[in-house]
């Protein structure tokens, strides 16, 4: 049970862009969506250069593109709702296919579909190439609260641990005869609920009594050194870089 | 580092402790164990064993007597001591999902030593010396999530073994073990160098592995011999609720030593 659970997004490979300290490759990540969102919709080459540069992306970590496309799945229940706005937002109306759709709701919708896509597509290729944990690393390079970097390790190692004592608990209630069937079925899932939830907190107090028989004082020991040099830097701004020729681009043409 | 040689590894006198709630949990404990020894404690449920374990590296304190390990003294209040004493005891807790809560093994083991303050090949030396004398080095990279329970129990035993410890302390080692498991961890203790107390209900495991017994019941000492001896005194373990498997003969047992 939870194998692999944990580092489900991550592939393993040994690519230039795994290879990048984590730090680097969130600042990059993160201009990247910024610019995309920045473009302005009516310019549908740019987002096709977009998409070309994280093509490069891909090709350049050695991933699979259909990989790549399979997890772009998760996107679509905020899709869904871009395909509502053509039927339902106010202003001119065009006819397409006998249909009448409204101009402003299709704009709106490609505007969500082609930023949000590319900003999953990003999020994914980060994902792909980093461990969690030195996602987590990268996070507190980038000088996030320890407390809240903790936070994430913890949810990180623990939520297997967590989810299979939730099974055994689903488990043992199917063993019992329980199904749920309606409404009534409602006072005993939250009852487990609660169940689990008094049982994590114990179990955080264990965890904590552990650590702090083991010397910790409140702050995590620094094993890992993710210190980047200038050249690494200037790698991961590649990305970012020129997608910011693209947004200039995009702004100054007429 | 202090040098310890000369004290026993742990000295417990006159231990009285009650929870804030009011309930009276040890009533005056004393105990000496002498370096190198290996010592069970054995008792009942709610007998105090737990809340002894937590005295010893200050974890529970504020009540009356005193606990030296190595001959320091164990004192809430002075900080840089407590460190000193938290390496000193090595608690292994029941649970290894409870110790175990980095994202791998090595990382895991190399907590403590860390939190002591070392760094680079000093660390990596311990950490896989540790691994090594329970035999996890080749596991070092995975997820402690991945391992069985007892490869998750062995690195438990590694985690605390990496900070070099006066005494190691285990809390029910041999619970939720395969006979296997069981058998490859008692090779594993007798095989370390290091004062062992042994928090337990598995009696016969106690024989196996430790000479000597204390019996906690009611809060304090009521036992301290040989463990055959104990085991072999019926009155005494029905007494304090302790049971030997059907069976088990400590009498054939002792012969069998």
């Amino acid at each position: 049970m939870g194998a692999g659970h944990a580092h489900r997004l991550y592939v393993p490979g040994a690519s230039v862009v795994h290879r990048l300290p984590p730090q680097c490759k969130l600042v990059a990540v993160l201009a990247f969506v910024l610019l995309v969102v920045a473009t302005p919709r009516e310019r549908f080459w740019a987002f096709g250069a977009y998409a070309a540069l994280l093509a490069v992306v891909v090709v350049a970590a050695r991933l699979n593109p259909l990989m790549v496309l399979r997890r772009i799945v998760i996107e679509l229940p905020f899709v869904a709702f871009a395909f509502l706005m053509p039927f339902v937002a106010e202003g001119e109306k065009v006819a397409v296919l006998g249909v009448h759709l409204s101009q402003s709701g299709l704009w709106g919708a490609w505007n969500i579909l082609a930023k949000g896509t590319l900003g999953v597509v990003a999020s994914i290729l980060l994902a792909a190439t980093t461990e969690p944990r030195l996602l987590l690393l990268g996070v507190e390079r980038l000088r996030m609260p320890q407390l809240i970097t903790q936070i994430a390790a913890f949810m990180l190692r623990y939520g297997d641990v967590v989810t299979a004592e939730l099974n055994r608990m689903k488990v043992a209630r199917a063993a019992r005869g329980f199904e749920a069937r309606d409404i009534r079925a409602t006072g005993v899932l939250a009852r487990s609920v609660g169940a689990l939830f008094l049982r994590s907190y114990e179990r955080g107090e264990r965890v904590h009594l552990a650590m702090v028989s083991r010397g910790y004082d409140g702050r995590m020991p620094v094993l890992h050194e993710v210190g980047a040099t200038t050249a690494q830097w200037t790698a991961a701004a590649a990305l970012p870089l020129a997608a910011a020729l693209v947004t200039a681009a995009a702004w100054m043409m007429p | 580092m202090i040098e310890t040689t000369g004290n026993p590894s742990l000295e417990v006198s006159g231990l009285a402790y009650a929870y804030p709630d009011g309930t009276q949990a040890l009533y005056g404990v004393n105990a000496v164990i002498g370096k190198g020894e290996r010592v069970a404690l054995l008792g009942p449920n709610g007998a105090g064993k737990t809340t002894l374990v937590l005295h010893l590296n200050g974890i529970l304190h504020g009540g009356l007597g005193t606990v030296r390990v190595g001959g320091l003294a164990v004192d809430p209040k002075d900080k840089k001591a407590l460190r000193e004493v938290r390496r000193r005891v090595g608690i292994v807790f029941q649970d290894p999902d409870d110790q175990l809560f980095m994202p791998t093994v090595r990382e895991d083991v190399a907590f403590g030593p860390a939190n002591l303050g070392l760094r680079g090949a000093e660390l990596e030396r311990r950490v896989a010396d540790a691994l090594e004398r329970v035999g996890m080095l080749h596991v070092a990279d995975r997820p402690p999530q991945h391992l069985s329970f007892g490869q998750r129990r062995r690195v438990a035993v590694a985690t605390v073994l990496a900070m070099e410890p006066e005494i190691l302390v285990l809390d029910e080692p041999s619970s939720n073990l395969d006979p296997a498991s069981r058998r490859e961890l008692a090779e594993i203790l007798l095989g370390l160098e290091v004062t062992v107390l042994m928090v337990t209900h598995d009696l016969p495991y106690a024989a196996e592995l430790c000479p000597r017994s204390l019996i906690l019941s009611g809060g304090v000492i009521a036992a301290d011999a040989p463990t055959l001896e104990l085991l072999a005194d019926d009155a005494l373990l029905r007494e304090h609720r302790l049971e030997l498997p059907f069976g088990f003969d400590p009498v054939a047992a002792a012969r069998a030593r």
